[in-house]
């Protein structure tokens, strides 16, 4: 992924910051900015997730593209945040330790490298809760 | 709307073509298919090609006058486009020429996919595939495609009780369909062992679970029914092709275990033909992976859900079974050039019901083709009778 397209959703990625719509109540993460169950009538608000969730379903990648080939086995997995939505994520532990409901929680770690810069790209990952 | 009519179809063999570019590849898929239904190139008043990556995987973009270019229509200054849907983008070019004849702006009109996947390494093929899903939050996670099939693969599995020998079974009646396809990329029959100890690619999925990368292209020609005997003497009536999306991220949907395209473009696309489930002989169904296959029947509507797993082991999805599921061999032992599948699809179809389809021959009037873009964001659906 190039730098600018990395750096313009940075805040989210960091902090796990997406949104809200105050007229529905729904939660986004990965943010959007227009609301799909109330489109025209919703209002968009920031929001920092608590950052805790659960294992919604998951898989052991053994084989990757080249900005991930040398993380491999690696645990990918869809996480449920506490607040209704859902997000994929890598999950940091022993790749047989994983498992459907597992709780987890965010941390900060290297997200990967941009082939052709080099620049290395931070985010959020989760762990064992 | 008119009624339209397949008028002649085309396929390249499918597989590692190292010796036969892009352009050739749909140029002979192209000629095939003129000469199957009789037509010279002047005949042809438009063009659709289904393509999804020529950009990555041969740096080439502007597909749609390259194609006709080479196909020699240059000189005519036809209107022809590239269309796009991921995996899906041959079903997608075989519905705007389906839509583009039934509304009458004009009467011969190619629908073409094409795909060259095998110029770039397994990494950057990976890398390519993985554009089908949601790049900046699902790719950027490491997120593979295999990977998100295998995410619905776990879930699947925990919650009906699929077992895995059901699943490796999927490809196992696959390619024993492909074994009987001149054209297919694996002719090659294979056991549950064979599956069961592949290489892991992701957790649950083997290599034998994925369908393979491959080159190739097809195209069918498109005429009103009413003129269809002109060029042919056994025109296949489509009865109907429909379109659906659904979210682009996997992680968004109502279900992760339903694909909620396939259940909208199938009851579309049944209301449209005015047939019913009990009516379709066979099906070519979208195999990208084992999985895929087993939620395309339940999600088509032709068993329940969690019910498609033991279907396949009984044998109903075989060649001799009473629902009949990718006879090609499917995109597990055919191939998937992914611009070309959705197409490759309805040359199956029309290949079957006009009674040419030789050593895998069902006896069936109506069959029907599902093709997906992504983990399921387009999902294009399309049936075929006989006239
Ligand atoms: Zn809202």
């Amino acid at each position: 992924m190039t730098v600018p397209r990395f750096w313009r959703k940075q805040q989210s990625r960091y902090n796990l910051i997406g949104t809200t719509c105050s007229t529905c109540g729904q939660y986004f993460y990965p943010p959007r900015n227009f609301c799909p169950e109330c489109r025209r009538d919703g209002k968009i608000n920031e929001h920092k997730f608590k950052g805790t969730g659960k294992v919604v379903t998951y898989s052991i990648i053994r084989s990757a593209s080249d900005q991930f080939s040398l993380l491999t086995p690696y645990v990918i997995a869809i996480i449920e945040l506490d607040e209704g939505c859902r997000l994929t994520s890598q999950v940091i532990c022993e790749i047989d330790a994983v498992y459907i409901g597992m709780p987890v929680k965010q941390t900060f770690r290297r997200l990967g490298t941009d082939g052709g810069s080099g620049a290395i790209f931070y985010g959020t990952k989760f762990i064992p809760a | 709307m008119r009624d339209v009519a397949v008028i002649g179809v085309g396929c390249t063999k499918f597989g590692e073509k190292w010796d036969t570019s892009f352009r050739n590849l749909f140029v002979e898929a192209g000629g095939l298919a003129l000469e199957d239904g009789n037509l010279s190139g002047d005949q042809i008043e438009e063009i659709f090609v289904g393509n999804m990556s020529a950009g990555r995987f041969v740096e080439q973009e502007h597909v749609g006058a390259l194609i006709a270019d080479y196909a020699g229509l240059a000189t005519d200054n036809i209107p022809s486009t590239r269309v796009e849907a991921a995996c899906a983008s041959g079903g997608l070019a075989f519905r705007q020429a389906y839509t583009t004849v039934a509304s009458g702006m004009a009467d011969v009109v190619v629908a073409a996919g094409v795909e060259k996947m095998t110029d770039v390494g397994t990494e950057m093929t990976t890398d390519v595939l993985a554009a089908a899903a949601d790049r900046e939050w699902e790719g950027i996670a490491g997120a593979t495609f295999p990977g998100l099939y295998a995410m619905i693969a776990t879930l699947y599995m925990d919650r009906y009780g699929l077992t895995r020998e059901q699943l490796a079974q999927v490809a196992v009646k696959n390619h024993a369909n492909g074994e009987k396809n001149p054209n297919a990329q694996f002719r090659k029959a294979i056991t549950l062992d064979t599956v069961l100890q592949s290489t892991l690619v992701a957790d649950p999925l083997r290599l034998f679970d994925c369908s393979p990368v491959t080159d190739g292209a097809a195209a069918v020609i498109l005429a009103p029914l009413e003129r269809a005997r002109e060029f042919t003497d056994t025109p296949v009536r489509v009865l109907g092709s429909s379109q659906a999306s659904s979210t682009i991220a996997l992680h968004d949907r109502r279900d992760i275990c339903t694909l909620d395209a396939t259940v909208a473009a199938g009851n579309r696309v049944f209301e449209m033909a005015k047939v019913e489930r009990k009516d379709i002989g066979f099906i070519e169904v979208h195999d990208c992976f084992t999985i895929a296959e087993l939620c395309a029947i339940e999600d088509l509507g032709f068993c329940k859900k969690g019910e498609a797993g033991k279907l396949t082991e009984e044998g109903v999805t075989a060649l001799n079974g009473s629902l009949p599921v990718n006879p090609s061999g499917g995109l597990k032992a055919c191939g998937h050039p992914v611009g070309a599948t959705g197409i490759k699809q309805v040359y199956e179809v029309v290949r079957q019901l006009r009674g040419e389809a030789e050593g895998r021959q069902i006896d069936a009037d109506i069959g029907m083709t599902h093709n997906v873009g992504g983990t399921g964001a387009t999902v294009v659906c399309s049936i075929l009778g006989r006239v």
